[in-house]
């Protein structure tokens, strides 16, 4: 079940050359664990984004393999040095093999 | 009262089935920790792993919802830190790999706690060696459905 999945990012739109910035990303996902049953007792099957990516300008920075204990609507905070003017690129994967991608770009003033 | 035959064994298999309980509980306890151990082994490649010093992991002392337990690791210069729910029925939660344009070696997610239990990161620092800490997390409400 991937339905209404929406990658939320916030990038600033400007740092200055080499400056910390912090990038927070939440992405709409039901996350469900593999662990919970319906109302007949049956199990509901697994159905996650099991992985996350985050590159620069092609420049891997953060790779998180995710597992069912990650909550619903899976939230990632981090940092980066960024070096240039460029684009981030955020890559999750789900269970079913969909890709949800998004692009912020950064200019340096 | 005389005791025939029939009652003294229903008396003993109660007893033996209450003998049992308990040790079936440690046993999948101790079957979980293995569990855990395996884990880490197989992320360290069998390195030693020191406590302590050079791994940050910050989380609520109390979670009122198993469902989003927001926490937070930071290892300076880790190449990857793994963290780890020993209570939850599949106790991995994830692994972060940090690349070279990281500002700082940190990283904060919200996860899933089935109940209260000492959540655990290991990090593998720039020299290659391991760190690993613990933190006790008490949940009032388990997060996985069941």
């Amino acid at each position: 079940m991937a339905d209404n999945v929406k990658p939320r990012v916030r990038v600033p739109k400007t740092a200055k050359a080499g400056e910390v910035i912090t990038i927070k990303t939440l992405i709409s996902h039901q996350m469900e664990s593999g662990q919970r049953k319906d109302q007949d007792g049956n199990v509901i099957p697994r159905s996650i984004i099991n992985h996350f990516s985050v590159s620069f300008n092609g420049t891997p920075v953060l790779d998180v393999k995710m597992e069912p204990a990650i909550s619903t609507n899976p939230y990632f905070e981090f940092e980066v040095a960024v070096p240039e003017s460029g684009e981030f690129l955020f890559t999750w994967k789900d269970d079913d093999g969909s890709v949800y991608e998004d692009r912020q770009s950064i200019e340096i003033s | 009262m005389i005791l025939d035959r029939r009652d003294v064994l229903a008396a003993g298999a109660a007893s033996a089935v209450a003998g049992i309980l308990p040790w079936a509980a440690r046993a999948q306890e101790a079957e979980a920790a293995k569990a855990v151990d395996d884990l880490i082994a197989e992320f360290t490649g069998g390195a030693e792993v020191t406590e302590g010093d050079g791994i940050t992991l910050d989380a609520p002392e109390i979670a009122e919802n198993g469902n989003t337990v927001p926490i937070s690791v930071e290892a300076e210069g880790a190449s990857e830190i793994l963290v780890l729910a020993p209570g939850n029925p599949v106790p991995p939660v994830a692994t972060f790999t940090f690349g070279e344009l990281v500002g700082k070696h940190m990283a904060s997610t919200r996860i899933r706690l089935a109940k209260t239990q000492d959540i655990t990161a290991i990090a593998k620092l720039a020299d290659g060696k391991f760190v690993r800490t613990a933190r006790n997390v008490k949940v009032t409400i388990g997060g996985c459905g069941g």
